[in-house]
Formats: structure tokens, C-alpha cells, sequence
């Protein structure tokens, strides 16, 4: 999606202010498989660039999901744990992980945009 | 410590730590912190744990998957470990085997799931040559219609973890702690 920024982790970000809502991409969703289960953070938590908050759980395996920013948790989607498959559904809307409250706009530099991130993800799925 | 002229062979190479009897709890602490806090490739083998233990993973619900009353009355032990899949109960007959790889250890491997999972099955597949029927079946590792391993991974930004609990000898009573899970594959 256009007005997204993106982690090689395959992580999205949203920002709208100082406000960043974050999920994992539809690249990531389609590789990891049905996802049963998502581990959410507390709100209040802080989060860092390029670091583990929570995780998913498909196929036997639990996924990291890396903050593309840094900040403070101020609301996870409690939905995803009565249903965890929306992170497949809709990886985009309705299965967004958490928002946070941004420390640093700056650090939105070190992300890759649509264009860029579109290319990423041909280039390491041509690599496998 | 790592050889340099090792690293143009084209395979993993791995430090190998071997254990017998190892406390399973201490074997999964021990794995959680090499797979978060090494940057070297690891294979453990652990020939049986002290104890009978219920070992769940991380999205397991206890009052679903076990029959609690038994456990409590009994006094098993209950672990939740940090990768996902399904609940076994582990003893002295187990054979744990685990493998702790860098994202680029093994060429041309996406660290997600399936095709980790397709890796060690074809490992697997190498160990088990001309002893049964082998294969990966929806996720579990089968002799024929027999699955005889419990296997799960867990994967970070850099690293990879996929354990797997091999059903060497069981007590067939021990099972009885366990139910049937809701979602299972038709096979079984």
C-alpha cells in the first residue's frame, strides 16, 4: 500500500502524526501460513526500532514481529485473540497489531517505501 | 570457534552439545538463550529427560489440551515452552534433537516455516534412510500413518530454532494425561 513504510523484517507502519499503527505485511502473512495465535504486548511497553514486541504463531513456529519504529504501546488489537486469522484476512486493516506513540519521526528514514519494499520482496524470493 | 576455511563448505557448520538425562526445563532455557543471544549455529541432542513432563507450546490452553485433574492428582509437571505447536509428554525415552541456525546458514533457506520444516525433514530423511517409511505428513514426522515425533520452531530477525521430540520408547499410560487437540491433522 502507497502511504505505508516498511521494515525488511516485513513489518508496516502507518503514521498519522505522531501516531504509528503497525502490522506485519501481506508478503510476511502468505510465507508464515495460518496464524493461530498472536502474542501481544502490554500497552505501556516500549518498543525499538528493528526489536521484537510480540510474536505469531503458524504452522508450529512462533514469528517475531520487529517494531518499525520506536516508541510507547498505547493500544493493541485485542481482537486478534478471539481472531488470529486476521492477520491473514486483512494484514493491512482489521489485522493491525498494535498502535504506538512515536519517539523519533526521523528514524521513519531508515524504512523503505511501496515501491522499494515491492522490490525487496522480489529480489529475496528470487534468491530462495 | 569457528574455522574460517570451514565456512566455504556450503553447509552449516555447528557446535554439537550432547546431554543425557538433561532436565527438559533446562534444555529449553538453554536453547531460548543461545537462539537470542548467539550468533553461532548450534545442535543439541539430548538422550532422554529425568522425569515425566508435559511440554506445551506457547498458545497452548491447558484446560483444552490436558486432563488437568490427572496432572494435579499425579503432580506432573506442566511447561510452557517459547515455540509453537502442540503439547507432548516427555521422559526418559525421548531423544530431543534441536537445531539452532543464522538465517544464512543454510543456502538458499527462507527462514519462515515450511520451508524450514522441508529442510530438516530432508535431513531427517537422510537419518531414517532404509529404516521406515519416513516422511513429513501435514507437519508431523511419520513412519507410514505413524507419527512419532513432536516438532516445532520458533524465528527471530536473524535466527532460527527448530526442536523436535522423538518418541524413541513411551509409556502408553502417560498419554492418558493428554487429550486429542481440536484442530488435528485427518490422518491420525
Amino acid at each position: 500500500l502507497k502511504d505505508l513504510k516498511y521494515a525488511d523484517s516485513h513489518e508496516w507502519v502507518k503514521v498519522e502524526g505522531n501516531s504509528a499503527t503497525i502490522g506485519i505485511t501481506d508478503h510476511a502473512q502468505d510465507h508464515l501460513g495460518d496464524v493461530v495465535y498472536v502474542e501481544l504486548p502490554e500497552v505501556g511497553a516500549a518498543v525499538k526500532q528493528g526489536e521484537s514486541f510480540g510474536a505469531v504463531e503458524s504452522v508450529k513456529a512462533t514469528s517475531d514481529v520487529n517494531s518499525p519504529v520506536s516508541g510507547k504501546v498505547v493500544e493493541v488489537n485485542e481482537e486478534l485473540s478471539g481472531s488470529p486469522a486476521k492477520v491473514n484476512s486483512s494484514p493491512y486493516e482489521d489485522g493491525w497489531i498494535i498502535k504506538v506513540e512515536m519517539k523519533d519521526a526521523g528514524e521513519l528514514k531508515n524504512l523503505m517505501d511501496s515501491e522499494e519494499y515491492s522490490k525487496f520482496c522480489e529480489e529475496e524470493d528470487s534468491k530462495h | 570457534m569457528l574455522i574460517p576455511q570451514t565456512k566455504n563448505i556450503g553447509l552449516p557448520l555447528m557446535n554439537l552439545m550432547r546431554f543425557k538425562g538433561l532436565p527438559i526445563l533446562q534444555q529449553l532455557h538453554i536453547e531460548e538463550q543461545l537462539l537470542r543471544t548467539s550468533s553461532e549455529n548450534w545442535c543439541i541432542v539430548n538422550d532422554g529427560t529425568n522425569d515425566p513432563t508435559i511440554v506445551m507450546g506457547v498458545s497452548g490452553k491447558p484446560a483444552e489440551l490436558l486432563e488437568i485433574e490427572s496432572v494435579l492428582d499425579d503432580q506432573v509437571p506442566v511447561i510452557r515452552r517459547f515455540t509453537g505447536g502442540g503439547t507432548v509428554i516427555v521422559d526418559h525415552g525421548t531423544v530431543f534433537v534441536t537445531f539452532i541456525c543464522n538465517k544464512e546458514a543454510v543456502p538458499n533457506l527462507q527462514p519462515y516455516p515450511r520451508p524450514i520444516m522441508s529442510w530438516s525433514s530432508s535431513l531427517y530423511s537422510k537419518v531414517f534412510q532404509g529404516i521406515g517409511d519416513f516422511h513429513l505428513r501435514e507437519n508431523d514426522y511419520v513412519f507410514g500413518n505413524h507419527k512419532f515425533g513432536g516438532n516445532a520452531q520458533s524465528i527471530t530477525k536473524n535466527r532460527w530454532i527448530h526442536h523436535t521430540s522423538f518418541l524413541w520408547d513411551f509409556n502408553v499410560q502417560n498419554m492418558s494425561y493428554l487429550k486429542h487437540p481440536k484442530r488435528a491433522p485427518a490422518y491420525r
